[in-house]
């Protein structure tokens, strides 16, 4: 490549791999520190521990592939996957589970496929999927939220992390548990007869979610990702709860705002959906990928067997992402109809 | 009634999965997967043979294997049946439209040896499905196995440029890929 020599003053782009991810870094903490207030210092100590092992993992999977390593370990990408599974996993998880989930994150769906750039899937997913379906019981019990039941304190989460077998910690099912479980009451009466409920979802969850939308407002604001995955997540997820809401009776799968402040709904809308390397890439292609993440992820909470589904719906589009791709090829400027690449060569 | 058979569907395409959650037909999943266009052939293929085989199984079974008694000869007639069945196909299809043949040609003869096909017209001797659900059973595999292979196809083109370590190239990913697909689809279980 001979573009060495550039004579007119250009603008420096700031958008390096490095500054996006500290942006998104950052973008997660008004969700964490909601999450602690709520939940207790659990998830910080998840988040650290989280953090120590990504650094770890990715050193010795870059020395095993003679890669530099002060280069990839500068760029946060390690950092930002092992928050982003740290934030969904539960509170007070012990520190093996954090130590598998990790680690299969980083070694096997980010290193196996190449590093950052190539992974197909999004590694904070696969790391909970794995868990989800290897430790249910651990990834199932979460803490009551404050109002609800009591708090743990710092030396309970360090206690939880490290002594796992010692720590005596409080469990209550979430409110999308509840709603799954639920086959008898009125959505009304379900509210009354259980404390984890609040005014529009789950207490402490629907401030949990506000502040993650918070963060990805940001995001969008200093366009870090485009608005089109997300939205088309939330509209068709928005969409599928409206048509199955039937005003509340025991059958119903929850009103639009109970399952948009649920769960990890604005976490995963904003935060895994948005991955630059596993989403499609054209902005079509983005609407689609998005709006199937919606309806799959209302499929899975309501007749699945999972309370919640953001993982497994992202996980099935990363699948189906490079399909989408192929079909939503941009025009390219100049040309009548988008070119097809599949025949090789210029057309 | 057709909540019957969009359960029947929804069952053989997502929730088990005759590729992922069953494990069946792996061999063209892995084999046919290298290129986009040539996996959809593949899919349109088997889509027809495999809804037709799992007619013509079970006529056989019901209607020759029953009466004479010999319900033991199922997995030996059934091999004959697709056999017949994928020839009976190819020499349709290139008398009538010799344009299709040139698109499924090739893919025709390898879909004798897809176990799926196999595993569908058995299943439905298990399950006790009648001739319309044996018909929708069957056509519900073929979308779920043409799914995820067209999918994995244009995912497995995009694997092939990446920078996989030498140990893990090719196969190797493909496997691992298909491994972590077939962990996502385990999210469907309970939908029927």
């Amino acid at each position: 490549m001979a573009l060495v020599r550039i004579t007119s003053p250009h603008a420096q782009g700031q958008n390096r791999t490095a500054s996006v991810m500290q942006s998104v870094l950052l973008a997660t903490v008004p969700g964490v520190v909601v999450m602690t207030h709520f939940f207790g210092f659990g998830t910080l100590a998840n988040i650290l521990w989280g953090g120590l092992l990504a650094l770890l993992f990715e050193a010795c999977a870059l020395k095993l592939r003679k890669r530099p390593l002060g280069f990839y370990l500068r760029d946060y990408s390690a950092l930002v996957t092992s928050t982003l599974l740290c934030i969904a996993l539960p509170p007070y998880a012990p520190w093996w589970l954090i130590v598998v989930g990790v680690g299969i994150a980083i070694l096997l769906a980010k290193h196996l496929y190449g590093g950052l750039g190539y992974n197909p899937f999004n590694p904070a997913m696969v790391g909970y999927v794995v868990l989800l379906i290897s430790f249910p019981v651990q990834m199932t019990a979460w803490a009551p939220p404050r109002g609800a039941g009591e708090v743990p304190g710092l030396l309970d989460a360090v206690q939880a992390l490290f002594t796992p077998a010692a720590y005596d910690g409080v469990t209550m099912a979430t409110p999308l548990d509840v709603l799954k479980q639920n086959n008898s009451l009125l959505i009304e009466d379900l509210w009354a007869a259980n404390p984890q409920f609040g005014r529009w979802a789950g207490k402490g969850w629907e401030w949990v979610n506000m502040a993650f939308l918070a963060g990805g407002a940001w995001l969008l604001y200093k366009r870090i990702f485009t608005w089109h995955a997300p939205v088309a997540m939330l509209a068709s997820l928005a969409l599928m709860s409206a048509l199955f809401y039937d005003g509340g009776s025991s059958a119903s799968g929850g009103s639009p705002l109970f399952h948009l402040l649920s769960g990890a709904t604005m976490f995963g809308a904003f935060f895994i959906v948005t991955d630059p390397v596993t989403s499609a890439v054209s902005l079509r292609g983005r609407l689609i990928y998005g709006a199937l993440i919606g309806v799959l992820v209302y499929l899975i909470r309501v007749w699945g067997n999972y309370p919640d589904a953001i993982a497994f719906a992202v996980l099935i589009m990363n699948f189906a992402a490079p399909f989408i791709d192929h079909y939503t090829q941009p025009r390219t400027y100049g040309h009548s109809k988008p070119r097809d690449n599949s025949q090789g060569g210029e057309s | 009634m057709l909540a019957d058979y969009s359960i029947l569907l929804i069952g053989a395409i997502l929730v088990n999965n005759f590729v992922l959650v069953q494990f069946l037909g792996l061999c063209p999943f892995m084999g046919v997967s290298n290129k986009l266009e040539t996996a959809m052939g593949m899919s349109m293929a088997t889509t027809f043979v495999l809804t037709l085989a799992s007619a013509a199984s079970y006529l056989t079974f019901n209607f020759l294997l029953k009466p004479l008694g010999l319900e033991y000869l199922r997995t030996l007639s059934f091999i004959l049946v697709i056999a017949v069945v994928v020839q009976f196909t190819e020499m349709v299809v290139r008398k009538s439209s010799p344009l299709l043949h040139r698109v499924l040609g090739v893919y025709l003869p390898l879909i004798t040896t897809n176990c799926a096909v196999l595993g569908v017209a058995l299943l439905n001797i298990n399950k006790a499905h009648n001739f319309t659900q044996s018909l929708f059973y069957g056509f519900g595999a073929a979308v779920g196995f043409s799914l995820v292979l067209v999918l994995f196809a244009a995912m497995r083109e995009r694997l092939a440029v990446a920078d996989v370590p030498e140990p893990f190239k090719g196969p190797a990913i493909g496997m691992i890929t298909a491994g972590l697909m077939s962990l996502a689809f385990m999210g469907f279980a309970g939908l029927v």
